[in-house]
């Protein structure tokens, strides 16, 4: 706090702009106590051993399984979230259908359910005695598609904006250069929508990595089989294996980091070009 | 290349758009649709292009009838007011876009697109992307883009709408020194009178999605077919209860034989021009004469003098 009052006493002295130093102040110390410092605690717990001792504990064959399936499924997952989000998106904005706006509000529902419901859901369908006959139970395609249900709406959302503000003379203008709408679609329209998907494929990719809930239930957690790494930190905190737990914590915190600073750039990109 | 619109008809829901529309375009030449907002000058522009699809009715180009083929199997370029950019593509990759999905020869699309930004004094820029030009360059980009793919016709949609007005106005020169070097057959639209004059060779005035006269710009300011023509190209005034031309009336120092006597309220000089603000039988009037004619009438607010209407004979 000190040398945030002496910073404080500094800029009022030079550019005179209290408000905003006592601003600045807040939130870093707001951010600090809420985010960086308990981030900054895994990290260091994780590391406690040393980085041969962190890289020990991830390298150790049930947590190397659990993260290689984790970023395994969450690659699948982000993939055909890019691809069938783009598509639901340019269905809600593109089309005309019956239930349209039901469908639209429904898009966020597995954002705004807990993620254990949907992990019910999805066993009492896909599960053992499943009414559509499809079990997917203990299975690694139950995992991927719990994934799927929980970050469908990231990418829709992201894109579905971006779609609505379309220029639509941009099209026209391809159509009379001769474009056919494949070529329009994959020259004009997607480079256009492509920072969007991206965003939106990012957020899916992240929010994938850290998927509990819904997992938990239909993947029954064999270990090296079909659990995810949130659920192996959560089953070695039970076995008050700490220092495994946040090892892995670590891998997921600096996979998910650079994700989001690969999202700043190629935000930061798009906004370059207007 | 002509183009020829035979008895279109187009409908938006309640609203018609494009009621019996016929219209004969020579090839070769500058037209411009002028008419006011909503009038459907933009809807029988995008007809011509294949963008919109008229309910029923023909569109002919060189006497072939296009109405049923798509804008890409048509022989058109079409230039947006909002310049249709795009936004994620260089200027000269906007311009040789028509060029590449036909799968020229890089090296011929290369030389092309340098020639067509030499032709609108772009080359500098031609690896800019469009949100680093300013209005009137896009403008030039896009118009460079359309011509690329070398069409048979050239559509362009209030192209200088968004503009200011000094930007318009010159690219209006340009346009017009563009296609005395390019001579391909174009139909501009716009809301602009002036514009209208100062470019086109021949004026097509929609208005109510009816055509409501066509003809050479003299043709259209002298023998307006409808005091609507009259009233948007040039200025009127009404006497006697008739539209006329401010500069067809004449003014006499005394009021005699068949002239009507006015009351001057105020007298305005306009350069080479003097406006005389009058009211003439309980209705105002107003009348352009040339500074030699005021200096000889030497008018004053309040004086009283006779109005006679000169050839040509008003519209009734």
């Amino acid at each position: 706090m000190t040398t945030q009052v002496s910073a404080g006493r500094r800029a009022r002295a030079g550019v005179r702009l209290p408000a905003r130093t006592l601003g600045l102040g807040l939130a870093t110390t707001y951010l600090s106590l809420v985010v960086l410092l308990p981030l900054a605690a895994v990290a260091a717990k994780g590391s406690a051993g040393g980085l041969s001792g962190l890289w020990d504990a991830v390298r150790a064959p049930e947590s190397a399984a659990a993260l290689r399936l984790t970023v395994g499924a969450a690659v699948v997952v982000t993939l055909v979230d890019a691809v069938m989000g783009t598509a639901v998106a340019w269905l809600l904005v593109r089309d005309r259908f019956p239930g349209k706006r039901l469908v639209d509000t429904l898009i966020d529902l597995p954002f705004a359910l807990p993620t254990i419901v949907a992990g019910l859901v999805l066993l009492t369908l896909y599960g053992p005695g499943s009414p559509v006959g499809v079990d997917l139970a203990y299975r690694r395609a139950g995992v991927v598609a719990a994934l799927l249900f929980v970050t469908l709406p990231f990418v829709v959302r992201t894109v579905q904006p971006v779609l609505m503000e379309l220029d639509a003379d941009v099209e026209d203008a391809a159509a009379s250069l001769g474009a056919s709408r494949w070529v329009t679609f994959r020259r004009v329209i997607l480079p256009a929508l492509q920072p969007a998907i991206v965003a939106g494929a990012a957020l899916s990719f992240a929010r994938a990595l850290s998927e509990f809930g819904a997992t938990v239930l239909i993947s029954g957690n064999l270990p090296f089989k079909t659990e995810v790494a949130s659920v192996f930190v959560y089953g070695r905190i039970e076995s008050d294996d700490i220092g495994t737990a946040a090892a892995v914590s670590t891998v997921l915190l600096a996979l998910a980091l650079l994700v989001l600073v690969a999202l700043g750039l190629v935000q930061r990109w798009t906004a370059r070009r207007g | 290349m002509s183009i020829q619109v035979n008895h279109v008809f187009k409908r938006f829901g309640d609203f018609v758009a494009l009621d019996d529309v016929s219209l004969d375009v020579p090839a070769g030449g500058l037209t411009a649709l002028l008419g006011p907002s909503g009038g459907g000058k933009s809807t029988l522009l995008r007809v011509i292009a294949g963008l919109e699809q008229p309910d029923s009715g023909t569109v002919e180009v060189e006497g072939r009838d296009v109405t049923g083929l798509t804008p890409q199997q048509r022989s058109i370029g079409f230039v947006f007011q909002h310049y249709a950019a795009f936004k994620h593509m260089t200027v000269a990759k906007n311009v040789a876009f028509g060029l590449e999905i036909r799968k020229h020869p890089k090296a011929e699309v290369r030389r092309r697109v340098n020639e067509l930004l030499e032709l609108v004094h772009l080359e500098q820029f031609a690896e800019r992307l469009p949100a680093q030009l300013s209005g009137g360059q896009r403008q030039r980009m896009a118009l460079a883009r359309a011509l690329a793919v070398q069409p048979e016709v050239l559509l362009l949609d209030e192209p200088f709408g968004a503009l200011d007005a000094q930007v318009r106005r010159e690219l209006r020169t340009w346009l017009r020194r563009l296609h005395d070097e390019v001579h391909v057959t174009t139909v501009f639209v716009t809301h602009d009178q002036e514009e209208a004059l100062e470019v086109a060779d021949s004026i097509v005035i929609v208005n109510q999605g009816r055509v409501e006269q066509a003809g050479t710009p003299r043709e259209l300011y002298d023998e307006p077919a409808s005091e609507f023509v009259m009233s948007f190209l040039g200025p009127v005034t009404r006497f006697q209860g008739q539209q006329v031309r401010p500069h067809d009336l004449v003014l006499h120092p005394e009021v005699q034989g068949a002239a009507v006597g006015a009351v001057v309220k105020r007298v305005t000089r306009l350069g080479f021009e003097v406006r005389v603000d009058m009211e003439a039988e309980g209705e105002p009037l107003w009348v352009q004469i040339t500074r030699a004619a005021a200096a000889e009438l030497d008018l004053e607010p309040g004086d009283v003098v006779g109005v006679t209407v000169s050839t040509p004979a008003p519209v009734a």
